[in-house]
């Protein structure tokens, strides 16, 4: 049990350093699961970097690690971290559905709801509203 | 021998009842529609038909908020000519994934995050995500955390290349 525990040890103490709610930590069939909430986005990137120090490129792939950010509730403002593109923004939550809208990469939108931690219902300032993938929109602290 | 008597004058009766609605001008079913169809526009996925006034909405919606603001839209069009509102639109259904459906879940998830990594390709098996191709090292994070949000067992990135 010790031993992925001791390998990601620097992890597991930015992770009880950082508050992050919930903590949860253990071991299944060799890998190790992290899960919590982080008090912000800038605290969940911190773990992902000290996480892809301790295993470059995470090709060893023994931990999964899934951090929420808990300033992303209903009426928050998000802002789009795509890489250069716009964000879909989609009739229902699914890659297979319509699209309905588009936003630019650095606007800040309005998440309305979530209708998991995948797909999150956005408002645009324009008023048009849907799902966009939750991995490109990061809570505007 | 009253019948006679009563019978033209039933008739006018009737004649004038029929008469005088048309005497208003009364707007088109196509005026109408063309009034509704504006209303509805907002809203993708619903259509409306228009017969004497009377307005029928069809199609689906993601909420039932949506449902009810269309409705609300054709209702304070009762100036315009809309005599009454039959809302048929269909909620749908808000994704409900259990048990059974896990595995879809998962593999659905995993078509969903790899999709902007053109160059990976992902393959769930017992829970499971096995990922081979390439990517830039700049990406290797965002998909390795999209594919954790999943709730693996596991995310082998042992085949993927870096560039």
């Amino acid at each position: 049990m010790a031993a992925l525990q001791d390998k990601y040890k620097e992890l597991l103490d930015a992770a009880n350093g950082a508050g992050i709610g919930d903590l949860q930590v253990n071991e299944t069939e060799g890998v190790l699961h992290i899960k919590g909430t982080a008090p912000s986005a800038d605290v969940k990137n911190k773990l992902w970097d000290i996480y892809g120090k301790i295993d470059p490129n995470f090709l060893t792939g023994d931990v999964v690690m899934n951090v929420n950010v808990a300033t992303a509730v209903a009426g928050a403002k998000v802002t789009v971290v795509t890489d250069e593109s716009n964000l879909n923004i989609r009739k229902g939550p699914g890659t297979d559905q319509p699209i309905v809208g588009k936003a630019a990469k650095g606007e800040v939108i309005t998440l309305v709801g979530k209708a998991n931690d995948q797909w999150w219902l956005v408002r645009t300032n324009d008023g048009e509203e849907g799902y966009s993938y939750a991995q490109y929109l990061t809570p505007v602290e | 021998m009253l019948l006679k008597k009563v019978l033209p004058a039933i008739l006018l009766a009737s004649a004038l009842a029929f008469a005088l609605p048309s005497c208003k001008s009364k707007p088109s079913d196509a005026d109408v529609q063309a009034k509704v169809a504006s209303a509805i526009a907002a809203t993708p996925g619903v259509s409306a038909e228009v017969k004497e006034g009377v307005v029928t909405l069809t199609g689906i919606v993601g909420s039932p908020e949506e449902k009810a603001s269309v409705e609300t839209a054709v209702n304070n069009l009762k100036t315009e000519g809309v005599k009454s509102v039959v809302d048929n639109i269909e909620v749908e259904a808000p994704p409900a994934p259990t048990a059974s459906t896990a595995v879809d879940a998962l593999s659905a998830g995993v078509t969903d995050a790899t999709k902007d990594f053109p160059g990976v390709t992902a393959t769930v098996s017992n829970g499971v995500i096995t990922v081979t191709g390439e990517i830039e090292q700049s990406k290797i994070k965002t998909l390795k955390s999209a594919l954790d949000a999943l709730n693996p067992k596991k995310v082998d990135l042992s085949q993927v290349k870096i560039k």
